[in-house]
């Protein structure tokens, strides 16, 4: 049952990168839009959906105690590690992926299923998240456009490729998915819904360490729609690259030519 | 004595114009940069209203803040493009766009605890200044670095901030270009908008 669609991933994946002719080295800030129209009116309804539901389940999160907060925050970001994992494996990170793994091991075990994190004072250092979307760019497949999907918010075509990809490589989906586990492990607890709890949980978490940098951009841009693709597009970029934009060599191009003047 | 009366008073005008700040910074970008958060903590920790907060913080930024440079790299290669008047209209409109935009991020923080890291010297042009916004209850610690443009070495300028990796002159860049490419590259377009978000 799983396996055609598992084909027809491998067959866009492989389409995705036959088509790409950039590099990581060549890893781009910008993108060409798919449907601006459209994408512009799913930012409009998104954000309204945010005004009237998330932003206010994160406000009333961000009232929890902290160590209630910190302890979800943790346990979702330790099961979120699988992912990464993965990736790190198929980026060919070995270094990343024995960090991954040796925090996976730690904070799951002495940290009492990843609510508490041990690991990072054994010397495991907490790195960002991989995605499989941040897989292709490694591996040279090109951005693609731009666009915004309904509740899910800003991609690219290779980002929504790398969407349906998370779900093949998570093992957490692969579990709570796989009714023959439950039968096997004879557990309720492995249900499809407890992925969904999981996915929301990181959602609110994300959301409510948010509330106010979003109000502010929201405030102080000129163009909303702008500034959350170019934030989107630089923030892929550098995850992509594993190194922020400062350490990199900038194009001063622009700023040769003002000088100049 | 009438000389002496004149120049107590251009003394005094220029002491307490608003307009006027005989603040020197350090020209090393490390301390330039302490220097900046130190003065910028202070007002915001003051008991001054907002809107005095906000005029404090637009005097920092008109002495550390290459404004008019970022102005034109924020227009990108529209900047060829446009007249003497445009252009005149332009950075007086930027201008207030710029501080508006920066003190109101700014002002909604009260208490920042920032940390200077360290300073990592790019070339000669360019120096990046690493800090840290401390983490609070509520908000997880953000990195923020200062790009700082060192060309004259006695007065360092900041031409870019850089939050968590993401490049806030660079965003501002894209904003107005596609301001401009949704309405037809017309620079009057981006003047309204730059005057709606100044007004409102």
């Amino acid at each position: 049952m799983v396996l055609k669609p598992l084909k027809n991933f491998i067959y866009v994946t492989a389409l995705l990168l036959f088509c790409s002719s950039s590099s990581i080295a060549e890893e781009k800030y910008t993108a060409n839009e798919c449907f601006e129209k459209l994408s512009r009116g799913t930012l409009k309804f998104n954000m309204a959906l945010d005004n009237a539901i998330f932003k206010p389940v994160a406000k009333g999160y961000r009232a929890l105690p902290v160590p209630i907060r910190k302890g979800s925050s943790n346990f979702v970001e330790n099961l979120r590690s699988l992912l990464t994992f993965s990736n790190n494996l198929l980026q060919g990170d070995v270094k990343g992926a024995t960090n991954t793994a040796g925090r996976f091991a730690i904070n799951t075990t002495v940290g009492i299923l990843g609510i508490f994190d041990p690991a990072t004072k054994m010397g495991f250092d907490k790195k960002s998240r991989e995605d499989f979307g941040q897989t292709l760019g490694v591996w040279g497949a090109d951005t693609g456009c731009y666009f915004v999907l309904p509740i899910l918010g800003p991609t690219t075509a290779r980002d929504a490729v790398g969407m349906v990809g998370n779900v093949f490589l998570d093992p957490v989906y692969q579990v709570t998915h796989n009714t023959e586990t439950d039968m096997v492990v004879g557990n309720d607890n492995l249900q499809e819904h407890n992925y969904y709890y999981y996915k929301g949980t990181d959602a609110v978490d994300f959301r409510s360490k948010n509330i106010e940098s979003i109000e502010s951009l929201q405030n102080n841009s000129i163009d909303f729609y702008a500034s959350v693709k170019s934030l989107y597009l630089q923030n892929r970029a550098q995850k992509i690259a594993n190194s922020p934009i400062s350490n990199k060599n900038q194009d001063d191009s622009d700023w040769e030519e003002i000088d100049n003047q | 004595m009438k000389r002496i009366i004149t120049s107590f008073l251009l003394i005094c005008f220029i002491y307490f114009s608003p307009n006027y700040d005989v603040r020197a910074y350090s020209s090393d970008p490390e301390k330039f940069i302490s220097e900046i958060i130190e003065e910028a903590k202070l007002i915001l920790n003051s008991q001054a209203s907002k809107q005095e907060k906000a005029e404090k913080l637009s005097l920092i930024a008109i002495n550390t803040v290459d404004v008019k440079g970022i102005g034109y790299y924020t227009l990108g290669k529209k900047r060829k493009e446009i007249n003497n008047d445009e252009k005149k209209k332009y950075e007086v409109l930027f201008e207030k766009y710029f501080l508006k935009s920066f003190t109101s991020r700014l002002t909604d923080y009260s208490d920042p605890k920032i940390s200077v890291i360290e300073a990592e010297k790019v070339n000669e042009k360019y120096t990046i200044v690493k800090s840290m916004l401390l983490k609070t209850d509520k908000k997880p610690e953000v990195k923020i670095d200062w790009r700082v443009y060192t060309k004259n070495p006695e007065k360092p300028l900041i031409r870019d901030l850089i939050i968590e990796g993401l490049s806030l002159a660079r965003t501002q860049k894209e904003e107005f270009a596609s301001i401009l490419s949704t309405n037809n590259n017309d620079i009057n377009a981006l003047f309204i908008k730059l005057e709606e978000f100044i007004n409102k």
